[in-house]
């Protein structure tokens, strides 16, 4: 994958305007590079040109919804934060994205196909909450498990898997540190242990649910340099987080959650205090900058401090 | 040295012996699976389900080897495919599979007339009185697990630790679990002649919890697991042989009494660990 030189977009289209995935041939990479088109030329062009997009998906956990009606469409080769109250559904995005949960309804493509169909060009980090500290594998054992997947079964991992294994415990700083296991890593040394094995993986698209929650200064910096290099190498990063200071002076993109997308624009978002308002103050709102009608009315592609489109006139969300 | 040699010229002897050493490697190999996912109860729901089908198999002449195969691997996926698709809790949906199937083994037996020996052997075990038939079930079974493993102990130690990262890189999660629990079953039936149906969850969880407390890599934990496996199934072989005991509660009591030891000596729980560390802030201060 390589830098995207097209500017803003029209992030999705309303469900139903957009012309059908499976229509359209499969992006090459030279495609990729296209000068931008005008928007109005092409309802899908945003989606054509998204490493993962969601159209009115609505999701949830038994019988219960945890997210609906979400519409977002992650440009490739972006830097995005999902943000918002615990309980939000940044997680249940991210799992939508990496083919762990499928929609009820609504529409999920995610490098150009079915969620799961390209799992292997995927990485996915799940919270570190989630994972179990004491269990018996070291930090070199874990970042191999990135390469398992392409390996395949029968397999044994060879020289390029250790090489790239090395390499990825490397670039988050923790050669020191390969054979501890990993319940003897600080807070922070697990988060880079994990960023490893997603570039041991050698992903186009990073999913990682609060890669920076609860780790020092240091590393959210040194993790944030390598996701920003990954990003400019034109791979494409979603990840969830709740420390707003970071998302306005490291991510380039922002969209709030609050059981559906409230708001998506560029991370200087987060200074918007009506933005903030809504995902924070608990008021549901039917989308803004996501479900945008296709008329003239809404034809301003200009990213500005805009790119929050906030439709009152829309009903609010029933619960 | 008589004392170890002198059981060796009886075949019945070598047989058992035989058979010791594969359930105890088979059983540490898939219970080192079991004690990281947490499946002991599992372990030991599906070890019950066997018995009907043990019973079936008897009533119907046919090998107990597939009635409890069969009986065993079902409940196996029916437990799982009700924790996933009904909204019950794994342990509930365990607790009202366990009952029910053990019920029904019961409950078949109990029509059988007259006194049935070889019945009671597969609930308590008896490791002398496997007949070359059985042991060449056993090694048929065991050879089928242990390659399994070996083909997928990538695919299975990746879900295992993180079933979220390993399916969204691609692994069949799902297929994988239930893989396992077929794994599970049949394992469970492979040792249902050395230890039973009652205490057959020992031999899977007891070895891997022992290896569990003395490292903290994987391989070495399976290797571990192995050795505790093989040497209590002997040693416990030959205990019961000496001391006409009961071949499968001697084999699970050495198995136990190894965890104890290394739960209350080890380097990480126990007095070796306790005396390290002490060491460790004497050399400190």
């Amino acid at each position: 994958m390589s830098g995207h030189e097209h500017t803003e977009q029209p992030m999705t289209t309303p469900p139903g305007t957009h012309s059908d995935p499976h229509d359209q041939p499969r992006r090459l990479p030279s495609e990729r590079q296209l000068p931008r088109v005008d928007a109005a030329i092409d309802a899908g062009h945003a989606h054509a040109h998204a490493d993962a997009w969601l159209a009115d998906v609505t999701v949830g956990y038994g019988d219960r919804p945890a997210v609906e009606h979400v519409s977002l469409a992650v440009e490739a080769g972006s830097l995005l934060a999902l943000v918002g109250p615990n309980g939000s559904g940044k997680s249940t995005i991210l799992k939508l994205m990496a083919g762990l949960l499928r929609p009820w309804s609504g529409r999920v493509e995610v490098l150009g196909a079915e969620p799961g169909r390209e799992a292997r060009r995927i990485a996915y980090v799940p919270q570190a909450e989630l994972v179990d500290w004491q269990f018996p594998v070291t930090v070199a054992d874990v970042v191999m498990m990135g390469r398992y997947p392409r390996l395949g079964p029968l397999r044994r991992p060879g020289r390029d898997d250790r090489r790239a294994v090395t390499a990825a415990i490397e670039k988050v700083g923790m050669a020191a540190f390969a054979g501890r296991q990993i319940g003897a890593l600080s807070g922070g040394q697990r988060r880079r242990v994990f960023l490893a094995r997603a570039l041991a993986a050698e992903p186009d698209l990073f999913l990682l649910d609060e890669p920076v929650t609860g780790v020092d200064a240091t590393t959210q910096e040194d993790l944030m340099d390598i996701l920003e290099g990954e990003t400019r190498r034109g791979k494409t990063v979603v990840a969830s987080t709740h420390d707003l200071a970071c998302v306005a002076e490291r991510f380039a993109r922002v969209a709030f959650v609050n059981r559906t997308v409230i708001a998506h624009g560029p991370a200087s978002l987060v200074l918007d205090a009506d933005v903030l308002a809504r995902a924070y103050a608990g008021h549901l709102l039917v989308v803004a900058g996501q479900a945008i009608p296709i008329d003239d009315a809404h034809h301003h592609d200009q990213e500005a401090p805009g790119e929050t489109h906030f439709h009152d006139d829309l009903p609010p969300h029933r619960h | 040295m008589d004392a170890v040699l002198q059981p060796l010229q009886y075949e019945f002897f070598v047989r058992a012996l035989g058979a010791a050493i594969v359930v105890g490697t088979v059983c540490a190999v898939v219970g080192t699976y079991v004690v990281l996912k947490g499946l002991a109860f599992i372990g030991d729901a599906i070890s019950h389900a066997a018995f009907p089908g043990v019973v079936a198999a008897f009533i119907l002449g046919g090998s107990y080897y597939v009635g409890a195969a069969i009986a065993a691997i079902v409940t196996a996926l029916g437990i799982t495919y009700v924790s996933r698709r009904g909204r019950l809790r794994t342990d509930t949906a365990i607790g009202v599979l366990f009952a029910g199937t053990f019920a029904l083994g019961i409950f078949m037996f109990s029509t059988i007339e007259g006194y049935v020996a070889d019945l009671f052997g597969f609930l308590f075990g008896n490791l002398l009185s496997i007949s070359p038939a059985d042991l060449a079930g056993l090694l048929v079974l065991a050879a089928v697990i242990l390659v399994t493993v070996a083909v997928f102990w990538k695919e299975l130690l990746y879900a295992t630790f993180d079933p979220l990262g390993a399916g969204a890189a691609g692994l069949r999660v799902e297929w994988l679990e239930y893989g396992f629990l077929v794994i599970v079953a049949l394992t469970i039936v492979a040792s249902l002649q050395a230890v039973g149906i009652i205490l057959v969850v020992a031999m899977l969880v007891t070895p891997a919890a022992t290896a569990q407390l003395l490292t903290v890599r994987f391989a070495r934990m399976m290797m571990l697991a192995v050795g505790v496996g093989i040497g209590s199934a002997v040693l416990g072989l030959y205990v019961s042989y000496w001391q006409d005991v009961a071949s499968g509660a001697t084999i699970v009591l050495v198995q136990t009494a190894a965890f104890l030891l290394v739960l209350l000596l080890g380097p990480r729980t126990g007095l070796a660990g306790w005396l390290r560390r002490r060491g460790v802030a004497a050399a400190g201060s």
